[in-house]
């Protein structure tokens, strides 16, 4: 059960600057911030609705907006575009026929980009749901995505 | 054959993580000494020591203390940056996880030499586990008494790259949009909300226990004279072993690649390797055995950066990495001053143009051109460095270019 956005939003009012922090905790019950949260939160920090808009779609981890439960990242930074990441995205986007920036029609899965995720022992990288992936190989991809149930 | 040390990371059978292993070790005995030391003293030592900044900027850490210091206020600011972006780099998530307590403790000690009661941990937004792990670390110090009357608190990044500078940092955490800001003044004079705040990199932090419990002349006996102690380092790419070592800093990047790396995978010959991460210069064979310290790298139109090694075999297209690479700072550019805005969109284009067998002499050209604007005009760091990888490339690596132009 989600519990309210403003009720989530108003556990971190009193944090200074704490909007991120209320961002976050919005996509762990989420895992995107609802449109209409946005005006709740520029109301409970204090800010205009723009600069509260400004902080949500200026970093990328934060989504404004609905996407898929499961989350799949592909890291495409220099060491792992080099050992393949491209492969990695085809293989992606052909198990789950969408492409990179869209989510499945029922909702499950979301594909983006993403620059480094400190993984670089292993290349390449995905992540679902923010969880590490390494050495990943077209060939696996269909193995992985089996355990996102 | 150059051989690799333990000093910031624990030992093989060394288990630091949790509080009780940490303070088995003797651990937070360090920060006992640091409280009951004169603080101007305690400055001077971290100074002495010739500590450097190890996030890149290579500034003495007990300087920058200094400055802070020496400002008359009640309200004064540790923040830990642990916002490592440099794609190839994960030295600080590996210090986080196994020595969380040394880290803390260096906060600890800044603090209380700058007269500071509250700290942050900064931490990137893809390592949600070690944020965790840092709140756990945290009530188990502060649970024990270790830390007194310091509090420490962790706020997540969002993945932007930008807020590894240290003043965008300070405006994430103040809940604004990365930006940086216009210097000066500089974050140790007036930083987060207006007060003087120390922001120092994960591996700096850690060093402090050390230095201050095994002295200033024991750091500057390792490694290089201008720049002493040792360096995480990440290796990444076609290198045998793609792993962390811990190093003195007056090895050579030949021994980082060769000896600590096992050289290059599936006998191919080198090409080239980037240091210090994406923001770091190419470096070409025959520079391979210049030593790894900040200005030995500065010397030869490199940086030592994060620490970073990527290293590209002979068989890899130079123009098509640095396309990607130059992507990558379109991409993470924050947008608020125009050469960077531009500039690392343009140069983007052109480098795209170049990889599609589109380009001409006049991109080359325009390249250098704007390479050069924008390591003098733009407002920090991310956008003065966006141009090194195309800068060093077109320098020693030209032919490449040519060999793809129209």
């Amino acid at each position: 059960m989600k519990s309210d956005y403003t009720e989530i939003i108003a556990a971190y009012k009193e944090k200074p600057g704490g909007i991120i922090e209320a961002y976050h905790a919005l996509q762990r019950a989420y895992n995107y911030i609802p449109e209409e949260a946005v005006a709740s939160a520029a109301q409970a920090f204090g800010m205009s609705k723009a600069e509260a808009w400004g902080v949500a779609t200026f970093y990328s981890y934060f989504k404004v907006g609905e996407r898929g439960r499961y989350i799949i990242r592909i890291c495409e930074s220099a060491p792992c575009h080099i050992a393949g990441a491209d492969k990695v995205v085809a293989a992606l986007e052909k198990h789950l026929g969408i492409k990179m920036g869209e989510t499945t029609p029922d909702g499950k899965f979301t594909l983006e980009f993403t620059e480094c995720v400190g993984q670089c022992q292993a290349t390449p990288v995905i992540t679902i749901n923010c969880k590490p992936y390494e050495d990943v190989t077209p060939e696996g991809v269909g193995e992985i995505l089996a355990k996102c149930q | 054959m150059a051989q690799e040390m333990r000093v910031l990371l624990p030992a093989d059978a060394e288990d630091l993580t949790s509080y009780q292993g940490y303070t088995n070790a003797g651990g937070y005995k360090a920060l006992e000494k640091a409280r009951s030391m004169d603080r101007l003293d305690l400055i001077e030592a971290v100074k002495n020591s010739n500590l450097r900044g190890r996030g890149g900027a290579g500034f003495n850490a007990g300087m920058k203390w200094r400055f802070s210091y020496s400002v008359d206020t009640d309200e004064k600011y540790v923040i830990c940056n642990a916002d490592e972006g440099e794609p190839g780099t994960y030295k600080d998530r590996i210090l986080l996880e196994t020595v969380p307590h040394r880290v803390l403790e260096g906060m600890a000690i800044c603090a209380y030499a700058i007269g500071a009661r509250q700290g942050y941990i900064y931490c990137r937004g893809e390592y949600p586990f070690v944020v965790e792990a840092l709140n756990q670390a945290i009530k188990d110090a502060k649970d024990s008494g270790a830390l007194g009357d310091f509090e420490v608190e962790v706020r997540m990044g969002a993945g932007a790259y930008v807020c590894g500078e240290e003043s965008a940092l300070i405006e994430s955490i103040e809940g604004h949009r990365g930006e940086p800001r216009f210097k000066p003044p500089f974050p140790p004079v007036t930083g987060l909300w207006g007060k003087p705040s120390i922001v120092n990199n994960v591996e700096t932090l850690a060093y402090i226990p050390l230095i201050v419990e095994k002295g200033s002349d024991w750091f500057k006996s390792i490694g290089a004279a201008n720049y002493p102690g040792t360096k995480l380092l990440t290796l990444t790419g076609d290198v045998v072993e793609r792993k962390i070592i811990e190093v003195p800093t007056d090895v050579t990047i030949r021994q980082v690649i060769y000896d600590f790396g096992g050289g290059i995978r599936g006998d191919k010959n080198f090409k080239a390797v980037q240091i210090g991460g994406t923001s770091g210069g190419f470096i070409p064979e025959e520079l391979l055995d210049t030593a790894i310290d900040f200005d030995s790298m500065n010397a030869i139109g490199a940086v030592l950066g994060s620490g970073a090694v990527f290293v590209m075999d002979e068989t890899r297209d130079i123009v098509d990495v640095v396309e990607r690479i130059a992507k990558f700072f379109e991409h993470e550019s924050c947008g608020k001053c125009i050469p960077c805005r531009e500039g690392t969109k343009r140069m983007h284009e052109m480098m795209e143009r170049i990889n599609h067998g589109q380009g001409t002499g006049d991109d080359l050209s325009n390249l250098e051109r704007l390479g050069l604007v924008m390591c003098k005009a733009c407002l920090c760091g991310l956008g003065q460095a966006a141009p090194a990888p195309v800068l060093t490339t077109l320098n020693h690596f030209r032919d490449e270019y040519k060999a793809k132009l129209n």
